[in-house]
């Protein structure tokens, strides 16, 4: 299995990876807290952005409401835990379930009457919105009030209950994300990476090379959803607070979004180089601006936005795509 | 003490009846908004992100003249739309073109970026508060008998009609309309019969900015405006466009008044801090039952 | 919005002095700390929502910031260095602005007025031993996890009820004048909600002369109110009780004189109905609401000077809770710092916990904490606005003027 993950890799990407790896697992050691938060921001992001990516990226259908399968992992999660003292990794057992059945409602409405593009992008974006009016009300969840998790401490790292150190964030969402990255990979070389390919580039023409789209599409849609889940489960216990109004907001789907569409949608190192270049810009021009003095609130926004802007304009793709064919590292196609 | 049905000791008929008709004509103004939209979606197909911060950036327009000539914003609607037609011409022609056959999110990055800048640089120019115009109908209603209606609503909601009347005459009876509904129903057919539609589709995208243009000034007669306004009315004219139908202008103000209806009805009925909820799913159901819209043309 | 060339000069410096040292050997030389420490001035962390959606309420707590060095320099107090971060109203911002701030050397946080985000900077302060004072959030969870570095000088929303209905009863004794019932209209966000749920438990304890006939919760990101001020007409109530903020209090009152409901009273338990934006966009039509919220005392000598200050600063602009709370936030931070003689987190932290200042702003006897980290000898206000000014009506040992009832009728203003 190990050979047909690696197949057609050139040997310099592996070395890179590898080189990468290391760096990410020394990381902790080297750099300060503050850091280590934007690191944790990153891991978390680029997880999400990969689960993401499959729905987008690999089987073609634009999600803008992401936020409901975060929302829906943190408050399973966070509730099961306040109500019951259950852990996070029994509230995931219980969250993973909840969001798929989301993602599969959504998928089957959307696929079934052949909500497609734009449309189905906005049908997203409405239940979300759905999720955040509802969960304001929801009063097992304290509604707007608020969900406060309580905190015990912070001396010792209790990886069953997930209090502790920010340290042991980090490396839970590391290997969070790297297995995401072999799990996509692994998708992406089987046959459904294939089928997915099929129905990205001409759905119709796949239909009627007999692929099942309306399945294949729909595991597109579910694997999203069960593995961004985990996510939200993760924000619940970090955070410690869960508002509706902050959780699915829109803003927090486009976040979400914003690190593979400028990575690079369908590649798989495109999320995480994204999450790399956008949180690396956002904490740059805020030290840039610090360092001249400007203080004026939202400038960083619209240079933000100005950067984004060019970024897309210049490098439709990606810039993954065009980084990897800068350091030669395509694969070589057969 | 919060419930979701929270029924009143027997509420009047006449309070209904203001309710309905304040919805209605609000949802006349939101439809000229989501013209806009649909004008620039149904011809163009560029998903249109940044819609809502056109019409913030309207309203603010229309604040700044007001408070430098003292001029009613509904006399101002003709100098509003046409600066907001010359934007999105601009904007059009120099930065969107390029995006209209790439794929939806690449759309979406790009104008989630224009917005960005435009809401943070609205930000820095008119501060955080909500802002609005003190014209001296402000507070006037007119009653007729046990119906109130709000004066500032009329006649934002007159000048929606009259707008719209006017951009209808325009796509039916000029050349120019006639052209750039030839692009929307044929692109490739327009090319062959030899008509500009670079040139057309900047034109089309300014005609949608200046609808927004034009519902900027209304609406700030019944809204304030904050830089942050922006991503509930892309939304909001999102749901109105799909609900009336896809390249249809009357179906974009029947979306509107629907939905500027159900939400004041449901505001009534059910508890108010959830009335967003019954617009989404109108929506929805529109998507699954009636995907081209109330009254939208089938997709050939 | 100032450029604040010196304090990026001096930060530069430090980072590359502190670059290599963990935070264990900065803690080790901490006798060299306190020789410092006597000259150096402590370096505060505030963080605000100063972009992004509630960002008017941010800008107008950094008012109060930019205010108080000059007015602390008079009373003696050691001399502070602000840090100021904007948290983009976002708790992920929030959360690594506070870690960046302490890797700049901020020795105490201050902040940060929402309690999504003032929750997560209390996880990280308490993680790091850095003492933080809380200038406004009023989510009683936060004060409730035994957090040792958290304090916080606001009240919670239980207490601003309690005040509530005992200025009421005051003002009711005081006029001779009560409502026979209200209509609640409340928004539905988390202050909104918790004082929803607070009337339920604490106000049969108070036996108020009025009932609440409806309650009508409402979308904080409503545009148009139309349809709840009809709702609210309609319950026949005659006076109104609202929790509202500041967009939506001028909303309202629109549709009050559009709908012709003028209530013989309104009365607000939170922001918006006494703010600067609601006395200059409404005029005459602003008179009248009572406003049962965490205010200042007129009568105390500091107040005073702090009203004095703002107004040199920023002419034109009344002061309330924003800029009051963030100051006495500062205040607390640097009467710790003299007590404690020193910069170190936990001297400051124990410093604070023993704090009694009663030369103060709020109302009440004064600023101290108890063992949870909340000062709950805070006392609320009644204020009412009067002729585009406010003036404090209850209770009467912080009270300058006399309460006016009823509501002088919409239609009756000219």
């Amino acid at each position: 299995m190990i050979a047909r993950l690696v197949a057609g890799v050139p040997t310099r990407a592996l070395v890179l990876l590898g080189t990468l790896l290391i760096v990410f697992l020394a990381a902790p050691l080297f750099v300060g807290d503050y850091l280590l938060t934007v690191l944790i921001l990153i891991l978390y992001l680029a997880y999400t952005g990969q689960a993401w990516n499959i729905m987008m990226g690999f089987a073609g259908q634009l999600s803008l409401g992401h936020a409901l399968y975060v929302g829906l992992g943190a408050y399973t999660a966070a509730a099961l835990y306040v109500h019951y003292g259950l852990g996070p990794w029994i509230g995931l057992a219980v969250a993973v379930p909840v969001a798929a059945l989301a993602g599969a409602f959504i998928g089957f409405l959307a696929f079934r009457f052949r909500v497609a593009g734009v449309y189905f992008a906005i049908l997203t974006i409405a239940f979300a919105e759905f999720a955040r009016v509802g969960f304001d009300h929801l009063a097992w969840t304290n509604a707007s009030s608020g969900l406060f998790l309580p905190v015990a401490q912070y001396a010792r790292n209790d990886l069953w209950h997930l209090r502790g150190h920010p340290v042991m964030f980090y490396y839970v969402l590391l290997v969070a994300t790297v297995l995401a990255f072999v799990f996509c990979r692994a998708l992406l070389t089987s046959r459904i990476g294939y089928f997915w390919l099929a129905i990205r580039e001409d759905e119709e023409a796949a239909r009627s090379a007999g692929i099942d789209t309306f399945h294949y599409k729909m595991v597109a849609v579910v694997i999203s959803a069960a593995m961004t889940s985990f996510a939200g489960v993760i924000y619940a216990f970090y955070y410690n607070n869960l508002f509706p109004e902050q959780v699915f907001n829109i803003s927090r789907s486009i976040d979400i979004i914003l690190a593979p569409i400028i990575g690079g949608v369908g590649t798989l190192f495109g999320p995480i180089l994204g999450c790399f270049l956008l949180e690396a810009l956002a904490e740059g021009l805020r030290s840039l601006l610090e360092v001249f003095g400007i203080d004026v609130p939202g400038i960083k926004q619209v240079v933000f936005g100005a950067i984004l802007l060019l970024v897309v304009v210049a490098v439709p793709d990606g810039v993954w795509p065009w980084l990897a064919r800068k350091l030669n590292l395509t694969e070589r196609r057969t | 003490m919060a419930g979701a049905l929270r029924r009143g000791a027997g509420v009047p008929a006449d309070i209904y009846l203001n309710v309905a008709v304040g919805g209605i004509l609000t949802g006349l103004v939101y439809g000229l908004m989501a013209l806009g939209l649909s004008v620039i979606f149904g011809v163009v197909r560029v998903v249109n992100f940044a819609h809502g911060e056109m019409m913030t950036m309207a309203m603010y327009i229309a604040i700044t003249l007001f408070s430098a000539l003292r001029l009613d914003p509904l006399v101002m609607l003709v100098p509003i739309a046409a600066a907001l037609f010359a934007f999105g011409y601009v904007l059009q022609a120099g930065l969107i073109n390029p995006f209209i056959n790439r794929p939806e999110h690449s759309q979406f990055l790009l104008l989630i970026a224009v917005a960005m800048m435009l809401a943070n640089g609205l930000l820095i120019v008119f501060g955080p508060n909500a802002q609005n115009v003190q014209v001296a109908y402000g507070f006037d209603s007119f009653q007729f008998g046990r119906l109130i209606i709000d004066a500032t609503k009329a006649y934002a909601a007159l000048a929606a009609i009259a707008v719209s009347v006017a951009l209808f005459i325009f796509f039916r009876s000029t050349m120019l309309g006639t052209s750039i509904r030839a692009c929307a129903d044929n692109y490739t057919g327009a090319l062959v019969v030899g008509l500009n539609v670079k040139r057309l589709y900047a034109l089309t995208f300014g005609l949608g900015a200046a609808c927004v243009g034009a519902a900027g000034p209304m609406l700030l007669l019944i809204f304030d405006v904050t830089p942050a306004a922006g991503p509930a009315y892309t939304l909001l004219a999102f749901v109105i466009v799909i609900t009336g139908g896809l390249g249809s202008m009357p179906g974009a103000l029947l979306g509107g008044v629907l939905i500027g209806f159900t939400e004041a009805m449901a505001g009534l009925l059910f508890t108010p801090s959830a009335k967003s909820m019954f617009a989404f799913a109108i929506l929805v159901l529109v998507l699954l039952f009636r995907p081209q819209g109330i009254m939208g043309k089938r997709a050939a | 919005m100032s450029r604040k060339p010196r304090s990026g000069t001096v930060r530069i410096t430090r980072r590359a002095v502190t670059a290599g040292l963990g935070a264990t050997a900065v803690a080790g030389i901490t006798p060299f700390n306190i020789v410092r420490a006597q000259g150096a001035a402590l370096k505060v962390g505030v963080l605000l929502p100063r972009s992004g959606v509630q960002a008017g309420i941010g800008q107008d707590c950094q008012r109060g910031v930019d205010i108080t060095p000059a007015i602390l320099k008079d009373l003696g107090l050691p001399a502070l260095e602000i840090m100021n971060a904007d948290t983009e109203t976002n708790v992920d911002v929030a959360r690594s602005r506070a870690e960046k701030l302490i890797a700049d050397g901020a020795q105490l946080l201050v902040g940060a007025f929402d309690s999504g985000q003032s929750s997560a900077i209390a996880q990280v302060a308490e993680q790091k031993g850095i003492p933080y004072v809380i200038n406004i959030a009023a989510a009683p969870p936060i004060t409730e996890q035994g957090y040792k570095f958290v304090f916080r000088n606001f009240p919670t929303a239980g207490t601003i009820l309690s005040d509530a209905f005992a200025n009421q009863k005051e003002i009711f004794a005081s006029t001779g004048q009560a409502p026979k019932s209200a209509v609640f209209l409340h928004v539905n966000d988390t202050f909104g909600t918790a004082m929803s749920k607070g009337i339920g438990a604490v106000m049969p304890k108070f036996d108020l002369p009025y009932k609440i006939v409806e309650e009508i919760a409402y979308d904080p990101a409503a545009r148009d109110l139309s349809v709840e001020v009809a709702k609210a007409k309609a319950t026949g109530a005659d006076s109104l009780l609202v929790v509202s903020r500041l967009n939506d209090a001028i909303l309202l009152t629109r549709e009050l004189v559009k709908q012709r409901w003028s209530p013989v009273a309104i009365l607000s338990m939170g922001p918006g109905w006494y703010e600067d934006q609601y006395l200059k966009t409404l005029g005459k039509l602003s008179d009248g609401p009572l406003s049962f919220v965490p205010w200042y005392d007129p009568n105390k000598p500091l107040s005073k000077i702090l009203e004095g200050a703002l107004a040199k600063a920023h002419p034109g602009i009344n002061l309330n809770t924003n800029q009051v709370y963030t100051f006495e936030a500062l205040l607390v931070a640097a009467d710790a710092f003299k007590r404690a003689g020193s910069s170190d987190p936990k001297a400051l932290a124990d410093a604070i916990r023993t704090t009694n200042i009663t030369n103060n702003v709020s109302p009440g006897p004064g600023i101290q904490f108890d063992p949870k980290g909340q000062n709950d000898k805070l006392r609320n206000s009644a204020v009412q606005n009067r002729d585009g000014k406010l003036v404090t009506v209850a209770p009467q040992a912080a009270a300058n003027a006399k309460p006016e009832w009823p509501l002088k009728p919409y239609d009756k203003r000219g």
